[in-house]
């Protein structure tokens, strides 16, 4: 019962994901598109860890980790470079 | 089914809809500084429901509590308006435009000069 929610709850996901990804190819500027891009990154965790509890195994929960921990460094990366034309002084 | 198991159903059920509703905020909200709102408040609480469902689920299969998932949340927590912050700086002194319509152009110059880009 609960495993079928689960896959239901998977496909919104990746609904949500499309609907990121429409918006990162039309984006109309560029921080558009990080923004897309930032919020895909998070959509894709919970889409990792549904699928961690669906298959009933503590690896993907890492993987999950080390996709925010870049995530969140390469969303302040690309900021820091279209604020000042580069990243680190 | 019993209740706990209803919980943590109605956790992930609100999870995924916050999830979505973060997703069609960034394809119908009019320009980028609104736009900021969908992923950084809806798409946060959602990510944040899930994870509470798979804290809940691991303590019932008796697989340990889940120290992963408070480390996940935690970091997303406190990085989401970090980036918000960084991506709506960027578009300031970009001048990524307004919806028309919206004349805060004064306050954008004075936010500009206050704001310098560092």
């Amino acid at each position: 019962m609960l495993n079928t929610l689960l896959l239901w709850v998977a496909g919104v996901v990746g609904l949500a994901l499309v609907l990121n990804a429409w918006r990162l190819v039309r984006g109309p500027s560029v921080t558009d598109r990080v923004l897309a891009l930032d919020t895909m990154y998070i959509n894709v965790i919970a889409m990792i860890i549904l699928l961690g509890i669906y298959f009933d195994t503590s690896l993907y929960f890492e993987a999950a980790l080390l996709i925010a921990m870049l995530g969140f460094v390469s969303t302040a990366a690309v900021s820091k470079y279209l604020l000042r034309g580069d990243i680190i002084e | 089914m019993t209740l706990y198991e209803w919980f943590i159903a109605a956790l992930l059920v609100i999870g995924g809809l916050f999830t979505l509703i973060g997703a069609l905020g960034m394809v119908k909200l009019p320009d980028l500084y609104t736009r900021l709102h969908a992923p950084t408040k809806a798409t946060t609480m959602g990510i944040g429901c899930i994870l509470l469902a798979s804290m809940l689920m691991r303590l019932d299969r008796n697989e340990g509590f889940g120290i992963q998932e408070l480390v996940i949340s935690l970091f997303l927590f406190i990085t989401a308006p970090v980036s918000a912050y960084m991506i709506a700086k960027a578009a300031m002194h970009l001048r990524v435009p307004l919806q028309p319509g919206s004349d805060p152009h004064r306050l954008l110059e004075k936010a500009r000069d206050q704001q310098p880009p560092q």
